[in-house]
């Protein structure tokens, strides 16, 4: 290392600047932060000050005349009456509609865990051979839009579609089914087709990561296959586990176009849907924002867990 | 009597080696590779069968989502008023969607690398801060994310009207962290020893970076880019909040309204048509990703990449 270089970091050291990579190379202080300026600016203009707005708008005013919202941006002057009558609807009126969000939610997260540790424990301990071919199998999803894979779903449960054909052909029901309006077994269907794809490779990532040599101490000890899966890969696949359950259900709580696709009906409305119909309809637009930060309030802890999650996988390999 | 007492516990001990799937499953359908892998592919013949039909429906010469008639190109092009080629609405629509995708690509690609650059060198309090926020618009759920930048146009920064302005800068918002993310792994694996070998041949930081970082992060790059077009193309919730007249509605869009409105054939051989552009994009993205890696042994597999998320 030359002379120069060793100088430099004492003198830079003091100044509380960073001293890239320790190694004799140095950038000037604002070389890299530099870097993430416009990135930085565009989330300040296009991402902090939104959800600020949205705060200023659940806490703002309705116009007189014109019945739209009227922000109030400064803190001292929020006037909680609008948030206030949408909480209150949230313990009365609403009620029903946090039930069935939680509801939906939790059982159709709760079956995805189940079908998708299946699937990924399958592929990734007996994949074998065909473990490339089911991996682009599992994949394949992540590039069909959500659109096309609901779309796919409405085609086949019509009214004239193949289910209700081939459930009157085998004559096990008399009439066609009309599952597409207002069935809650159909929105948790949808919201498992949906989103079951996000689990599956995160968790075979994290089973396939699984030292086999713990196993088989596993065995060698003497505890049978069951007693392994339970004893060993169960607990030790438990960060990846959650890790896949907050991944599908934060999007799943904020959910509404499932539900208007293969429901419609007011039968199974979800938190997703009041914020939707809110913002369609005129005069309501201090209640859409009221909810978004009801929601907010209600994923932000697996939201931080999965930005933990997400900063620790970036940190450590 | 005697002779089934004799060949029954051997039989048991010592299955025939031909024994054929059915026969093992029948003597034991507990045993847990053929339990699970029944499982395994029953889940892959509910997920990919739907689609295979839907895909089917586009070329089917007939209105009925279940009567099968000829192959037909009808909703694709022959039709004169009713097919994606000669609705004005759709046909329009198409045209939007590859608008904002590419927009969408070419802005928020270049912002995400450089923070991720940026931020893998700066250390520091205000630095952890600026990430926060970056992985904060990661895990926002989007009908938040959308909204908010939808009340913003409304009321805060009115200069920009609704429509197709107004949808890429949302766009851009919830896509810009996937190019982060993606690069910042990839910055991971590829280590610091590069850029410092090059500048100890006597390059200037900015040259270290363009001519040694940079391509070494082009498969991130090329990932990325693919990620953020398919995600763009296929996104409706933001994109449906800051649409403004009709003519600023994407393919997406339309799909969304009409699917459960005006079910259409026409509205199949739309989706499949995204779904074609989505894969020519990501078939093209993993050809140059698979040219930049060549020779090299480590890097994020796409398989790692599709696991970020």
């Amino acid at each position: 290392m030359s002379a120069p270089s060793q100088a430099e970091p004492a003198r830079r050291s003091a100044r509380r600047s960073h001293r890239a990579s320790d190694e004799g190379i140095h950038y000037s202080r604002w070389f890299w932060p530099s870097f993430t300026i416009p990135a930085s600016i565009w989330l300040a203009i296009l991402f902090i000050l939104p959800l600020y707005t949205v705060i200023s708008i659940a806490f703002g005013t309705v116009d007189p005349i014109f019945r739209g919202p009227l922000p109030i941006y400064e803190p001292w002057w929020w006037s909680g009456e609008q948030f206030g009558r949408v909480l209150d609807d949230s313990f009365g009126f609403y009620r029903i509609v946090y039930i069935h969000t939680f509801e939906y939610v939790i059982v159709a997260s709760a079956l995805c865990l189940v079908l998708a540790y299946t699937v990924a424990y399958y592929v990734a301990r007996y994949g074998g051979k065909r473990k490339t071919l089911l991996l682009a199998l599992l994949i394949a999803p992540f590039f069909i839009s959500y659109l096309m894979r609901m779309l796919a779903w409405i085609n086949l449960l019509d009214s004239e579609g193949y289910i209700n054909k081939i459930l009157t052909f085998l004559h096990l029901v008399p009439h066609p089914i009309d599952w597409l309006s207002g069935r809650p077994s159909t929105v948790i269907m949808g919201l498992v087709y949906g989103y079951i794809p996000y689990m599956i490779l995160p968790l075979y990532a994290f089973l396939d990561r699984i030292d086999i040599n713990l196993l088989e101490a596993g065995r060698d000890l003497g505890a049978g296959p069951a007693r392994t899966f339970f004893r060993v890969t169960l607990p030790l696949s438990r960060p990846g586990i959650l890790a896949a359950l907050v991944i599908v259900s934060l999007p799943m709580m904020g959910d509404y176009y499932t539900n208007n696709l293969l429901s419609g009906s007011p039968k199974t409305t979800m938190l997703g849907n009041l914020i939707d119909d809110a913002v369609g309809s005129t005069g309501q637009g201090n209640k859409a924002a009221a909810f978004v930060l009801i929601l907010m309030a209600l994923v932000l802890i697996p939201m931080l867990y999965y930005m933990r999650s997400t900063a620790r996988s970036l940190l450590t390999r | 009597m005697s002779e089934s007492v004799f060949t029954g516990p051997q039989t048991r001990a010592l299955p025939r080696a031909g024994g054929g799937f059915v026969r093992r499953w029948v003597r034991n359908p507990w045993r847990r590779p053929t339990i699970l892998a029944t499982i395994t592919w029953a889940y892959l013949a509910w997920s990919l069968i739907p689609l295979v039909i839907a895909i089917a429906v586009s070329f089917n010469a007939s209105r009925s989502s279940s009567a099968v008639h000829l192959f037909s190109l009808q909703w694709w092009w022959t039709d004169p008023s009713d097919s994606l080629l000669h609705d004005p609405e759709l046909h329009s629509a198409v045209i939007q969607s590859l608008r904002l995708s590419l927009a969408t690509m070419a802005i928020a690609v270049p912002l995400g690398v450089a923070f991720a650059l940026g931020i893998d060198r700066w250390h520091g309090r205000l630095a952890t801060g600026v990430n926060f926020v970056m992985l904060l618009s990661f895990v926002m759920p989007e009908i938040i994310l959308g909204l908010s930048v939808f009340f913003v146009f409304s009321f805060l920064i009115k200069f920009v009207p609704l429509g197709s302005t107004a949808q890429i800068l949302g766009l851009v918002t919830f896509q810009v962290s996937y190019p982060v993310i993606i690069v910042r792994a990839r910055l991971l694996s590829i280590g610091k020893e590069y850029e410092e070998a090059a500048m100890d041949l006597g390059a200037t930081p900015r040259q270290s970076i363009r001519a040694v970082l940079l391509p070494l992060l082009y498969p991130a790059i090329f990932a990325s880019a693919a990620i953020v077009f398919a995600d763009t193309i296929d996104d409706f919730v933001t994109v449906r909040y800051l649409s403004g007249p009709v003519s600023s509605e994407p393919l997406s869009v339309k799909i969304y309204n009409f699917a459960r409105g005006q079910p259409s054939p026409a509205i199949n051989a739309a989706a499949t048509f995204m779904l074609g552009s989505t894969i020519v994009v990501a078939a093209v993205a993993y050809l140059l990703y698979r040219a930049f890696t060549k020779g090299q042994r480590t890097g994020a597999g796409l398989g790692d990449l599709a696991t970020q998320f």
